[in-house]
């Protein structure tokens, strides 16, 4: 066991375990909680993989503004724990678990035996963590990906107005009320 | 020694833990996580193939590509997240409740 191994074992027992903890806890906060969890330790992969510039977005997007954003809309809604209903479908939740047994065995068993990807990860080098290697990163997406990027300006501007007008609702009624 | 099977096995594993909180959460805010996670996944196997064929200096491939990817994933993610909790807002407003086996009208 070389303490790279260690490491990632310990990782993604992390990872799996808060993964595991979202989608099982009943209240939603704390579902939140450990999806923050989740994420704090991809970013950490990310790190291990030389991605310094993506594991801080990734903390900062995902860890920061989106879980922010998720956590505010649960304690406005007061949507910590839905009052149990009914099952309508009473045979989803066994067939769910027997589909997701199949899917990780199948992606386990293509992966390890078919696809055969064992070039081994070396740790990145200094140059990875330089101010270089960011400019580098900068000017692929700023040359290459222009066109890509300017895109998803457009898409962020799109949503931010699409969030304004789904909730603007008084406004919505008063303009209705005089036409 | 940690191959790139490590990281894409551990991203199938989250990939398949957000699937199954899609299909049996009730709580349309817990299912968005559940997204959430599915698209984390699918990043982390993107930054992983990344420095895969940084390694392995593939032909045509520019030394960022993954990365790049993964930033416009997350950008992308942020704008998703934006309007769905508009809609989830929405929708308890009209209906007062946001259990998804009740979602099963499109009338208001």
């Amino acid at each position: 066991m070389t303490s790279e191994l260690i490491v990632f074992l310990v990782l993604s027992l992390v990872a799996i375990s808060s993964a595991l903890g979202m989608a099982f806890s009943r209240n939603a906060i704390y579902s939140a909680l450990f999806l923050v969890l989740n994420f704090v330790t991809v970013a950490v992969f990310y790190l291990i993989l030389g991605a310094p510039f993506i594991a801080m977005s990734q903390i900062t997007v995902y860890a920061g503004a989106i879980m922010v954003l998720f956590l505010f809309v649960i304690m406005l809604l007061g949507a910590e724990s839905l009052a149990p209903l009914p099952q309508a479908m009473p045979w989803q939740r066994p067939l769910a678990f027997i589909l997701a047994v199949t899917l990780v065995v199948e992606s386990v068993y293509l992966i390890f035996v078919r696809a055969k990807l064992d070039t081994v990860i070396t740790a990145p080098g200094v140059a990875a963590n330089s101010p270089e290697s960011l400019h580098d990163m900068a000017m692929t997406l700023f040359d290459k990906f222009l066109l890509p990027f300017e895109i998803t300006s457009i898409l962020l501007l799109v949503a931010m107005v699409g969030a304004i007008v789904l909730t603007n609702r008084e406004k919505r009624e008063r303009v209705g009320h005089k036409s | 020694m940690i191959s790139v099977n490590y990281y894409i096995i551990l991203s199938a594993i989250l990939f398949t833990i957000g699937a199954l909180g899609v299909l049996i959460r009730r709580n349309p805010l817990v299912i968005f996580m559940s997204i959430e996670l599915m698209l984390n996944a699918s990043n982390l196997a993107f930054v992983a193939f990344g420095r895969y064929h940084e390694l392995l200096g593939t032909k045509n491939f520019l030394p960022f590509n993954g990365q790049i990817f993964v930033f416009f994933v997350i950008a992308v993610a942020a704008a998703e997240v934006a309007v769905g909790l508009a809609l989830i807002v929405e929708i308890f407003k009209t209906k007062k409740n946001i259990n998804i086996d009740e979602m099963n009208s499109l009338k208001g």
